[in-house]
């Protein structure tokens, strides 16, 4: 419980304004972060400077996670699923323990138990739409499974609800604002954070391909950028994040293009890439074993007269997903830093250096993926309008719920469509 | 630029005790009302406006519903883009932001991308045959999501450009404000549509349920009101809470019985292409056609009677007033919490007696959300023209896939005779 004079002289320091004349940092200065740096690497790097020190940690820890990367993208799908996960409840508690220390709102009565609960709902509610979604025929064959997915909407709307209900409860009377501000903070968190992190998996169902490109290519952004920058860098680009330069933006940009042509022509030719992930009730684990579409084939483009002279071929053999990656990379170097900028300002407006300091030399979870917040959505998007059709169990379990005379019609315009298309022989042969 | 620091630094935005108070809200009341209560005491006074306003509401009410649904449309957007307003206010109001750089025009932009999403979205769904005939329509709704999605985040970079150094968290929190009311009042608007799609009665029966509830509940209170129900609102009671929710349980029966009877309600509203205009016409589902039921043993003998005649949909509105009366008030305790919050009487000064639009939806908030999850749920399945037309889409190896299928599954189920070659 808050003391009431313990809170008034806790909260003197802080005021709205960022200017730093004022003795902000008299009350509340940025937690620093301690150094995490394991002990080995410090005994390895205390001969040089701190200067590359500092250089030497950030590019082994940057290897390390790269390398991480690579050994979950080998362990396949349901590792991936988890390691999402992971990072997403990571960066959820990262954000709200930011919450709690600009708010000194850490001992709000239920408030920490709210969080994780609401936490708990929208994964809930998320996830049980996708387990629909793709393992149906394993949902169909389990009785509970079945029920709790017929009234899916209804059972997490009503853990909402309770959830909602226990906030309206515990509202005390000194601290209304506060908790508030809290509940605001936990939905904005849960909206970012979560629902990002499901639309990457949705990504990855559709292939791993959708998964790896986009997260490699703001990844390569970031480091070609930080290059560019550090040997070419002149111009500012945004006050917001002074070292950001436009020589960075441009040449990072180039780069990532390339860098996303090259992986996808690699990753192309693999089926377990650019397959779906299905689950196989009768074994019981994922596969991608498929025929690629029409995506992943090579196929014979005409170069544009422009650039046959610089080129010096007339056709190129591509895959038509590289020229889809060409959209991805763009997005990613163009747009992909206002997020990071995004969590520029966020930061500066709360005062803290990094979200937290889980990686030594890194800083949080949270700070490695700020440039990944707007890429999966995007992915999701451009798949849904330009990629994927609409999913055929989901299409059956609809198809399902209808009534006899409605399933009856549906399926006599289904059988003529296919009939006058030719896919389907004569009525007999059906 | 001095002026905007002087304010940022006497903010204070813990304590709730040094909240600066919202300069009370000006009376509004015409003076038509004024002239003709001058002769009342004070406390009457505002007892009749509450009541006159309460009765125009009501009618005007009545009157939009006789106008039909597009004009109920046009006035659950009007209503959802002045509780935005009203709530976006407060907003500037507690953080002495009117003046941020960009701010108004990006809230009022990111509003328009919101609703043009869920529009599009509603578009797409109930005007298929009316989208079919107009090319420029076809694209727009075939990239209808990334469309809105690139509008969105127009408005995101906007946003990060915007970021003025000595504004930072100001910005952020009225960001943070902006969505956070995107999320209730717009979402929550647009499903007040889609419920009212299904039939108007999905739409009357909840509302009304909600006010009555409200009604009644104060009524039970002001004469036998003595135990207080909770902290956050004094004048709520037990016994008012109680009594509301059998009021509005025995309303919701007598309510949906005769909105049942009647096609203009209970059929879905449909969009005729030829004549260009709303159409609620159909065959009365089962739900709204009288039922015998045998009444249970228990109530049988404090009625009488054996068996009686309802309507299914009756069963279902005994859902909703429930919800209306036991849940509704949460939403209401929400609002109330949140004016106490931030220090504020009502929400806006627009409704005379009775405060702002906001005031008056409180409760409906999350009485919305719960009738469409419940139709979602329980009474409607997916539109069989809007799934026929999925399927025609996905390719021919998945069609053929997909019709195999349904064919196993129809034979299966008697539904449809074996073909003769097995």
């Amino acid at each position: 419980y808050l003391q009431e004079s313990e809170s008034e002289n806790k909260l003197d320091g802080e005021t709205a304004s960022d200017s730093e004349s004022k003795s902000d940092f008299g009350g509340s200065s940025p937690v620093p972060t301690s150094d995490d740096t394991p002990e080995v690497l410090n005994r390895a790097l205390s001969n040089l400077s701190s200067r590359w020190k500092n250089w030497w940690v950030r590019g082994i820890l940057t290897l390390a996670m790269i390398t991480f990367f690579f050994i979950i993208i080998y362990l396949g799908p349901m590792v991936l699923m988890t390691i999402v996960m992971c990072v997403q409840i990571k960066c959820f508690h990262e954000i709200i323990t930011i919450g709690y220390n600009v708010y000194h709102s850490y001992d709000l009565p239920w408030f920490r138990t709210l969080s994780w609960y609401f936490l708990l709902c929208v994964n809930y509610f998320f996830y049980g739409e996708t387990v629909t979604d793709y393992f149906f025929t394993l949902v169909q064959r389990e009785e509970p499974l079945r029920i709790l997915s017929k009234y899916h909407r209804f059972i997490s709307f009503a853990l909402y609800l309770t959830g909602f209900c226990m906030f309206v409860l515990s509202l005390v009377k000194k601290h209304y604002r506060l908790q508030f501000y809290m509940f605001g903070w936990t939905h904005v968190t849960l909206l970012i954070v979560v629902t990002q992190s499901h639309l990457i998996i949705h990504n990855l169902f559709e292939g791993m391909i959708w998964f790896i490109v986009p997260i490699s290519c703001v990844i390569c952004n970031d480091i070609m950028a930080y290059m560019f920058g550090f040997f070419f860098g002149r111009t500012p680009l945004i006050k917001l994040s002074p070292k950001k330069t436009w020589e960075g933006f441009i040449g990072g940009f180039f780069s990532t293009v390339l860098f996303g042509l090259l992986l996808s022509y690699v990753m192309s030719g693999y089926r377990c890439f650019t397959c779906p992930v299905e689950f196989n009730n009768d074994t019981n684990s994922f596969t991608v074993d498929c025929e690629p579409s029409e995506l992943f084939q090579l196929q014979e483009y005409n170069i544009p007269v422009v650039l046959q002279s610089v080129v010096g071929w007339k056709t190129v053999r591509m895959y038509p997903f590289q020229i889809h990656s060409i959209a991805l990379s763009t997005f990613a170097s163009l747009i992909g830093p206002f997020g990071g900028f995004f969590a520029s300002g966020f930061k500066r407006a709360f005062k803290i250096k990094d979200f937290a300091n889980t990686i030594p030399g890194h800083g949080g979870i949270m700070d490695r993926f700020d440039c990944q917040y707007l890429m999966a959505t995007f992915v999701n998007v451009y798949i849904a309008s330009f990629i994927r059709g609409p999913n055929p169990s989901k299409l059956i379990q609809q198809f399902l719920t209808l009534r006899p005379d409605q399933q009856l019609h549906i399926f006599n315009t289904l059988k003529a469509h296919l009939v006058d298309r030719g896919i389907l022989g004569s009525l007999e042969d059906a | 630029e001095v002026d905007l620091e002087e304010r940022l630094r006497e903010l204070d935005l813990r304590s709730d005790s040094d909240i600066p108070d919202v300069p009370p809200p000006t009376d509004s009341t015409p003076e038509i009302l004024k002239r003709a209560l001058s002769g009342l005491s004070a406390r009457w006074k505002n007892w009749w406006i509450r009541g006159i306003l309460s009765l125009a509401m009501i009618s005007g009410f009545f009157l939009i519903i006789y106008l039909g649904s597009f004009m109920l449309m046009l006035l659950v957007l009007s209503i959802q883009v002045k509780c935005y307003h009203e709530i976006i206010t407060i907003g500037y109001r507690v953080y002495h932001s009117y003046d941020l750089p960009w701010f108004r025009s990006l809230s009022w932009y990111f509003l328009l991308c919101v609703n043009y999403f869920f529009y599009g979205e509603t578009v797409a769904d109930y005007f298929a045959t009316f989208v079919q005939r107009r090319e420029q329509l076809q694209f727009l709704i075939r990239y209808h999501r990334f469309i809105s999605f690139a509008l969105y985040l127009t408005g995101f970079c906007m946003f990060v450009l915007s970021l003025v150094k000595k504004h930072y968290r100001l910005q952020f929190y009225m960001f943070a404000w902006t969505h956070v009311t995107l999320l209730i009042t717009v979402t929550q608007s647009h499903l007040v549509i889609q419920n009212l799609f299904e039939g108007m009665i999905w739409f009357l029966v909840p509302i009304s349920s909600v006010i009555c509830n409200d009604i009644t509940a104060y009524i039970f209170g002001f004469f036998f009101g003595r135990t207080p129900l909770i902290k956050l609102s004094p004048k709520k009671t037990w016994e008012g809470f109680i009594g509301g929710f059998f009021s509005t349980v025995v309303f919701g029966f007598i309510f949906s019985y005769f909105l049942a009877q009647h096609q203009y309600f209970v059929c879905p509203v449909e969009y005729n292409s030829e004549t260009n205009r709303f159409v609620t016409e159909c065959e009365p589902s089962e739900l709204f056609q009288m039922k015998k039921y045998s009444v249970p043993p228990l109530l049988q003998a404090v009625l009488g009677w054996e068996t009686v005649n309802m309507y299914p949909f009756q069963m279902h509105s005994f859902a909703l007033s429930t919800f209306a009366s036991l849940i509704g008030p949460f939403g209401g305790f929400f609002a109330s919490g949140f004016k106490r919050a931030f220090k504020i009487k009502d929400f806006a000064d627009t409704i005379p007696g009775h405060g702002g639009i906001m005031d008056r939806f409180d409760c409906q908030y999350l009485m919305a959300t719960f009738v469409h999850v419940y139709i979602t749920s329980f009474i409607r399945g997916p539109n069989p023209s809007k799934l026929l037309k999925q399927l025609l889409i996905l390719q021919p190896e998945q069609q053929l896939s997909v019709y195999k299928t349904l064919k196993s599954h129809l034979v299966e189920k008697g539904i449809l005779q074996p073909s003769l070659r097995g």
